[in-house]
Order: structure tokens, then sequence, then C-alpha cells
């Protein structure tokens, strides 16, 4: 369940956006990345999948479809709210809170956050928080879509869809048919000077 | 957010009260964590301004204000300067060289909070906890948030009811309305929130021009109870019947009392509620207030976590005048 | 004594005249007037010439309150506003309610000279209602006391109340009522109605000023006597009075500015500048007063200037005094209300404002037409100007004014007491050769 502020906000997509990746370039991306959890972990014995609003819980809700498929069981993801631990809140008007749902005790697990963009790392350093707070899990594993650079933490991520190097004045904009119709990576902006 | 202020339940849209029990429903879950605290609005300071006792609506906010990682100051009238004299004014001059971000107010005037905001004494955000005969409005979301996870979307259950409103419920609330800041609040907040509500009071308890409020009134309880979906029973002081609102505590138990043969009049789903402190044997017997269908205790927890969404989201953006 | 010739004034018949004023008294009224070389000059073109305005109800706070306003402090508004005599409430502490005190109030207006102070002496023994004071002291003293009243407080005790009424008879005293029923206004905070039930303040009905106006008119017709009613502020209190005059009661009535522009809608704010007794009532309650005082209902127009420390103001609503000042912005919010929609022109301002409250109070010299002979008490307004009115603005010690930031018409450019000027352009005059 998605919060109505969090929801389908058709965000048409501007006429110099560029697509770096497609439906078919996500599907497999994600495919890799289950693929590459459940070797680096051995199983998804221990893997608990939690995606951070609004898109990485609909990744890690993909994710999750795929590992349950090559594990023969019903794997299901959480959802993390960060909102609360953010670093800059008091940047803009106070922020609807999106959902969390922890499927699973977090103790003693491997807990694979999942988001859309890396980026600054902030909101990762946010979730790791948020994390601390529900328990003490055994490993924390990132996986995301896309890794744009230009890090403000250090942060790394540990599957990457895809590595985009960009520059700061552009704009990633990742859609997924869950919120926006089709699922697209597109740059927009920055064009070369 | 359309506020900045808490003042009055008419300071909220539709809108507005539904994103904060949507934010009281995401919070709520705190409550059962091992870590009961959020790091959210550390550093600001929040103060409780009490020129009137109240434990349980104190406690309430400064669990609020502390899971959320705020500094609280406790700040009671009683055997402080303010009973020695020390005007509104003062004291909010004083919480304002403090720094208080916000100032959470419980006043025996009707008003005080709206003076406090308005009359430029300090810039906090001003949250009203109950002003007088006034209102009371963070008592009237806890009410419709307790309201909303029972009745909408398939009944209990968290996320029952996230994002939507009490479209069409029938709401009665019953007792000393004259008197009651619970019951202004929760009349205006809860027709903005769709619901229908009836008053049920015998005539001296309900104010001259209740016929403007958007709500019913009835003097029969019995007649009310077959369509309501919750029933909510107001607290009545005893001493009232010293200044002739009604003749005996006995008198009006029997004629707006709720006890179990009324109770098992209300439909299956129906809650019973009350806003504390309850006087048992009075407006509610003590087998009703401990029935199935009480939702009494539930309300304090849903207390926590609407003051929490209340002071979030006047607390947890920027403020305006740190805008860039 | 000096010579003033006020030149190009308009009489109330609209004639524009000149005005000779010798020895505290108009010597001569007309066009061209040959006036003594060194006679005092005062160019009245433009400007209403209006009898000295007479106020029956004024809080003076000397004795007792002298942080909030003093007889001098309090004279000297009143001349601002165009009053050349006011009667003092008997409300201070100590209560006026012996001859001694009203003696004492009544000096220091004549010592000021700004403004005569006319003592009103209490009705009952410091207001207590339970005792009449000395009425018949009072208006033996020299202070000539003919108007009383416990004002604050209702003579809510029927048989007290006849009694007051009988009793001043002797000397043709009027007991001016503040018509309140305790019992029904115990707490009472605001007018009742629904925005009382909004606001969560206790109500003060309609009723219990309406109730004890009903007695007391026919108690004044059952003994015979003089009744005036302060501060009328509801329809039904005008109701009952049109009646008791159609029934030839000697009751008379007054209405506040106040009443005449604000209705009960201010109260939102929970700014106790506009808390005050009785309260504001509602727009339809404004319209009624409003015609009343147009038909003659009401027969005049008192302040109820009630100084009030600040303190007593930047507080809560239900801990904050009752009143406002009244005396600078009076003959201004009469003008908006009443005289700029049609409903008085200014010759029924003099009666309202002057001939008819010094008839009540049975003030000599006061409220008599600007004619040879008669004592030279004079305002000169301008009713075409404008003015933002400020709180600090005041010549009282108090700066409780509703209508601070609101934009009224008209202005007291002079104003002059027995040909003394005590207000020239709009400025107080500390002497005058």
């Amino acid at each position: 369940m998605v919060a109505p502020s969090g929801a389908a906000r058709p965000d048409p997509v501007p006429a110099d956006a560029r697509t770096v990746l497609d439906e078919n370039d996500i599907a497999r991306a994600l495919t890799r990345i289950t693929h590459e959890i459940l070797e680096r972990n051995r199983g998804s014995a221990d893997v608990l999948l939690l995606g951070i609003p609004t898109r990485g819980v609909h990744l890690a809700h993909r994710v999750a479809r795929r590992m349950s498929e090559v594990e023969g069981r019903e794997i299901t993801a959480g959802s993390l709210d960060v909102t609360m631990y953010r670093d800059d809140l008091r940047l803009k008007p106070a922020r609807s809170l999106e959902h969390t749902e922890i499927p699973d005790d977090i103790d003693d697990r491997v807990v694979v956050l999942v988001d859309d963009v890396l980026y600054s790392g902030r909101t990762i350093r946010a979730a790791l928080d948020a994390l601390n707070e529900l328990g003490r899990p055994r490993l924390v594993q990132l996986a995301v879509l896309v890794d744009r650079g230009h890090r403000e933490l250090p942060i790394r991520a540990d599957f990457v869809g895809k590595n985009l190097p960009t520059s700061l004045a552009e704009k990633v904009k990742v859609t997924l048919v869950e919120t926006d119709d089709v699922d697209a990576v597109t740059i927009v902006g920055g064009a070369p000077a | 957010m359309t506020f900045t202020h808490l003042l009055s339940a008419a300071d909220l849209s539709r809108e507005d009260a539904v994103r904060i029990l949507d934010t009281a429903e995401e919070l709520l879950s705190v409550a059962s964590r091992p870590i009961k605290k959020l790091p959210t609005l550390r550093g600001r300071t929040v103060v409780n301004l009490f020129f009137e006792d109240s434990t349980r609506t104190r406690i309430s906010f400064e669990a609020a204000a502390k899971r959320l990682s705020a500094d609280v100051i406790n700040f009671s009238a009683k055997g402080s300067s303010v009973s020695k004299g020390e005007s509104l004014k003062d004291t909010a001059l004083t919480l304002q060289a403090m720094g208080a971000d916000a100032v959470v107010v419980r006043h025996h005037h009707s008003g005080a909070p709206h003076r406090l905001a308005h009359a430029q004494w300090t810039q906090g955000a001003v949250v009203n906890a109950g002003d007088g005969t006034h209102e009371h409005p963070t008592q009237a979301l806890l009410d419709a948030f307790t309201m909303r996870r029972h009745l909408v979307g398939g009944g209990a259950g968290p996320l029952g009811g996230k994002g939507q409103s009490l479209e069409g419920k029938n709401i009665t609330i019953v007792g000393d309305v004259l008197h009651s800041r619970v019951a202004r609040s929760n009349a205006l907040l809860l027709d903005t929130l769709g619901a229908h509500v009836t008053l049920v009071a015998p005539p001296t308890l309900l104010p001259v021009g209740v016929d403007h409020w958007p709500v019913q009134t009835s003097y029969d309880l019995d007649a009310a109870m077959e369509k309501s979906d919750a029933v909510m029973m107001l607290r009545v002081q005893r001493e009232r019947m010293n200044a002739a609102f009604f003749p005996s505590a006995r008198e009006y138990s029997r004629r707006y009392g709720l006890d179990v043969a009324r109770m098992n009049r209300l439909p299956d789903h129906a809650i019973v509620m009350h806003p504390g402190p309850m006087n048992r044997g009075m407006e509610i017997n003590a087998d009703v207030a401990d029935s199935d269908r009480s939702v009494i205790v539930e309300q304090v927890t849903n207390g926590v976590a609407v003051r929490m969404a209340v002071l979030y989201l006047l607390l947890g953006g920027a403020a305006e005048e740190e805008n860039e | 004594m000096s010579t003033t010739v006020i030149r190009n004034a308009r009489l109330l018949d609209e004639d524009v005249v000149d005005l000779l004023i010798e020895d505290g008294a108009f010597t001569a009224v007309g066009t061209g007037l040959d006036a003594p070389a060194d006679a005092h000059e005062v160019d009245a073109t433009d400007l209403v010439a209006l009898p000295g305005l007479v106020d029956l109800h004024t809080h003076v706070r000397e004795p007792g309150r002298e942080d909030a306003e003093t007889v001098l402090t309090g004279s000297r508004a009143a001349a601002r506003g165009g009053f050349t005599c006011v009667h003092a409430m008997a409300n201070t502490d100590p209560v006026a309610d012996t001859a001694g005190v009203v003696e004492q109030v009544w000096r220091l207006g004549l010592e000021g000279g700004f403004c005569d102070v006319q003592p009103v002496g209490a009705v009952t023994v410091g207001l207590g209602g339970e005792r009449l004071a000395e009425l018949g002291a009072m208006a033996d003293s020299a202070a000539g006391v003919r108007v009383f009243s416990d004002d604050g407080k209702c003579v809510s005790d029927a048989v007290l109340m006849r009694r007051a009424l009988e009793y001043v008879k002797a000397f043709d005293g009027v007991i001016a009522q503040h018509a309140q029923e305790p019992r029904l206004t115990e707490g009472a905070q605001m007018n009742e109605g629904p925005l009382s039930g909004e606001l969560g303040l206790t109500g003060w009905p309609a009723v219990a000023e309406e109730a004890i106006v009903a007695r007391d008119v026919l108690l004044a017709e059952h003994v015979g006597s003089r009744l005036h009613v302060c501060h009328v502020s509801t329809r039904g209190s005008v109701e009952i009075i049109r009646w008791a005059k159609s029934r030839g009661i000697n009751v008379t009535a007054e209405v506040t500015p106040h009443h005449l522009l604000l209705s009960d809608e201010v109260v939102r704010s929970y700014d106790p500048i506009y808390k005050v007794n009785p309260p504001l009532r509602s727009a339809d309650d404004v319209q009624a007063v409003r015609e009343a005082l147009a038909d003659g209902t009401i027969d005049v127009v008192a302040t109820d200037h009630a100084p009030h420390p600040m303190e007593d103001k930047e507080c809560e609503w239900s801990a904050a005094a009752f009143g406002m000042l009244g005396l600078e912005t009076a003959l201004s919010v009469v003008q908006q209300t009443m005289v700029d929609p049609g409903l008085l022109t200014w010759a029924d301002v003099a009666g309202r404002m002057s001939y008819r409250p010094a008839e009540i109070g049975r003030v000599a010299g006061h409220g008599r037409p600007i004619a040879v002979g008669e004592p030279a008490n004079l305002a000169l307004v301008d009713p075409s100007a404008e003015r933002v009115v400020e709180a600090t603005d005041t010549a009282s010690l108090s700066r409780n004014t509703p209508y601070a930031g609101l934009t009224v018409p008209g202005r007291v450019v002079a104003t002059f007491l027995r040909g003394r000027a005590t207000v020239l352009d709009g400025e107080l005059q500390e002497v005058y050769a």
C-alpha cells in the first residue's frame, strides 16, 4: 500500500530526456541483481529485502518475485520509510510519511536495502539509522538500480543495476509501471556545455 | 500543511486531517518497536505549558515529543511564577527567549492559545491542548483516528482506512456539550471528515446557537443508539447539578448515561468511546467501560501517535522564516 | 477675560456665521462681525459648530486607579473629543457614595479647567446593592449631583430600586441603571449566541439586560419617577423602551459609540480590547440601536469611556477587564454610523450629544444653543477629515481603544469651555491668554 501523496504522479518525460535503460534493460538488471544476492549470501535463507519508498519498494518486490521463482518458495519484501531519519528535513516543508513494513524480525538477518538511485548516499545513511532502531541485522547490503555517483558519504552499493556517470546538472529519473505507467531510466538536462 | 498552529479543529481542511491521521497511522508502529524513538525533532524544543492540571494530556504530549527526540520542557503554572501573577504575555516572552519551537498549551481560559499564537508574543507553533470550554483539537484527532481504525476499511486493523475520511459514519456524542471542549472540536473535525454527528444532551447542556453547528441534536439518547457507528460519552461533572443543569446525578445517569441495556441497542460493529477521565456510574456504567466495544484504552495509545503526527507536521519541516 | 472671534462657522441650521465670544459667553452671532483688534481669531471655514458635547457616562478612575485615568487626564481626553462636560461614574475607590468624594471629583474637574466634571453618585453604599447611599447629601453638595448610578453593577434588588427611584424625586434626580441581571450573567464573557457557543465563552444573554429594563420601566411608571437606562445594547431593550415611552413612562436611554459600530464578530480574535460590559452584541442589535437613536427611542449617545491599564487587556479574554476608551472617538463613530449614512443630521447630533444629555443630567450652562447670551461651550468639527485611530494618540492615561487602525471620519478641530479654548487645531491648549 502506498500513501496517496507518494502515488502515481504521472511524470511527463521532458523532451530532452535520454533513455539509458528501457524496460528490458531494467528486467535484466533486476534478474542479475537477484542472482548476485543469492550467490553472495549462499541462498535466500537469511535474506530480508527492504525497499526504500517509493520506487525502491517496487524494485524490492520485483526482486522478491524473481527470488521466489529461483528458490521455489514464497519470499516477500518489506518497506522501510526513512523520512523521519533524513538529515534534510528542515530544508523543506514536512513531508508525508511512507509506509514501513518489516515482514520479519531483522535481528541476525542479512538485510538487503533496495533503492532506485544511489546518489549522495544520504538516503542510505538515513536507512541505516532507521534499521538501527528496529534491531541488529548480521549484515546490511545495498542494491540499487542505478548508481549515478557524486557520493557525499562513505557509502557504496553491493549490487548495482547500472553505473551511470552523470554531471551534477543532470537529473536521473526512474519510472516504473507500478507508479508511472512505464519502466525506464532517463537522464534529463545537463546538455554538454 | 495549511496550518502553522493547531488552535481549533476548524483550522484543518479534510486533506490536512486525513494527512495527520495517515501520519499517525505510520507512527503508531513506533510504540511497538524495541526503540520507541525517532530522531526527527532532534534539537527542537517543545514546551508543555500547562496552566491547568491534566496529567494525562501532558504525559501524552510529552511522550509524543520525546519519541520524536525533541527537547521537552514542562512548564506547569502551579507553583510557578504564573500562580504568583505573571501574565500570559510574560510567560510567552520567557518561552520565546528560551527558543521554544512549539508551545503546547493547556489553559482554563477559552482562547488563551489563540492569544498566544496571535498576539506575537512568541514565534513558536502553538498547539492547543485544551482551552477552557472552547476546543481540544488533538483529542478530536485521536478520536477520529480511533474511529477510522475501527469503522473504515473493513474494521480494525492497521491501514484499514489509510487515505480515507469518515464519510457517512454516524457518530453520537452524549453529555455536557455546553462545557465540553472535546465536543466542540469533535463536532467540527468529524464534520470536516464527512461524518454525521448527533449531539445528545439535556437541553440545559446544549449551548445556545448549537443549531448553527454542523450537527444534529437530540434530547433522547435511546433514539440515537440504533444508527450509531460510534457513541462518545462526555464527562459530566457532578457539580453541574448545583447550577441546576440537571436535578440529580441519578436522574442524569438514568436519562443520559450509557448502561449495558442501551449499549446492546448499538449495531454490532459500533464502538464506545470516552475522552476520559470517566465518571463511572455517572455518564458511563463500569460494565460498558470495560466491555469489548469500549475503545477507551486504545484512545490513550492512539493519542501519542496522533500528537506525534501533529508535532512532526508542524515542526518536522522547514519553518517558514528559515526558508532561504 | 479675553475676546475670541470665530470666523465662518457653519451652524446647525446651515447658516455660516461669525461668533464673537466675550467673557465666556457668545456676545454676537452674525456675518462679517467686527471684532476688537486684540481678539483672538479662529478660522472655522468648512467647520461645523456644535454646542459643547456632554457625556452622561465617563469613568475617570480617580480616586483609586490614578494609573488608569485621573480627573485631569480624563477631562483632557474629553476636550479632545469635543466635550465640555462629562459625568464621572461613581465606581471609584472609594466609591463616590458620599458628599466628600463627589465634591472632590467635581473640584478636580474645575481645577483642571478642560471640562466640567459632573460627578454621578452611587445609588447604594459602596455599590453594594444593599443600602441606599446618602443621595440627598450628594444632591445638596457643591457638586449638585442629580444622576445616581451603581454603574458597573446593577441595582438588582427590586425594592431597593423602587426606593431609589422614589427617593430622588425629592431633588429631581434620576437613577441611571446598569441593566444586568446578576444571576443570568455569572461568569459571562460575551454576548450569548452562536458565537459564544463556538468560542466556548460563557454567554451573556440579551434577556439579562432586557429583564431589568422591563422591570425598571414598570417600577418608574409605578412610582412616577425618572429612569435612565445606561448603554442599551439589545433590540429587546430598545423595544421595551419604545413601548415604555409610548405609555408616557419617564424613561430615557443612552447608547455607546461602540455598540453603534461593533458587533460580537470581533470577539473571534479573543482580543480583550473588545471586552466590554454590556458586551458587543449581534449585527441585528447594532442595527436596532442605530434605528432607535435615529428615531429618538434612545435619547443620547454616552461614551462609557472606561480606561484600563495595558496589563488588564494584554491577557486572556476571561481574565481581562471590561471596558474601552471612548471620549476621543465618540463623535467620529457617531458620524460614521449615523450622520454619514443619513440617519442623523448634525442638528440631531447636537441634540443627542449635548442638549439632551445636559437635560437628563440637569446640568446648567451646558447643552445650550449657540446664541447670544449663552455660555460659549462649543466644539468645531471638520466632518470632511479622515483619520486613522492610533492607540497612542490619546490624552488618556490608558490606550484601550478598540478602534486602533480603523479609519474614521471627522475631527474635532477646536473645543471651547466657557470661552476658553481647550483644544485648538486638534491640540490641547495648556494656557490661553
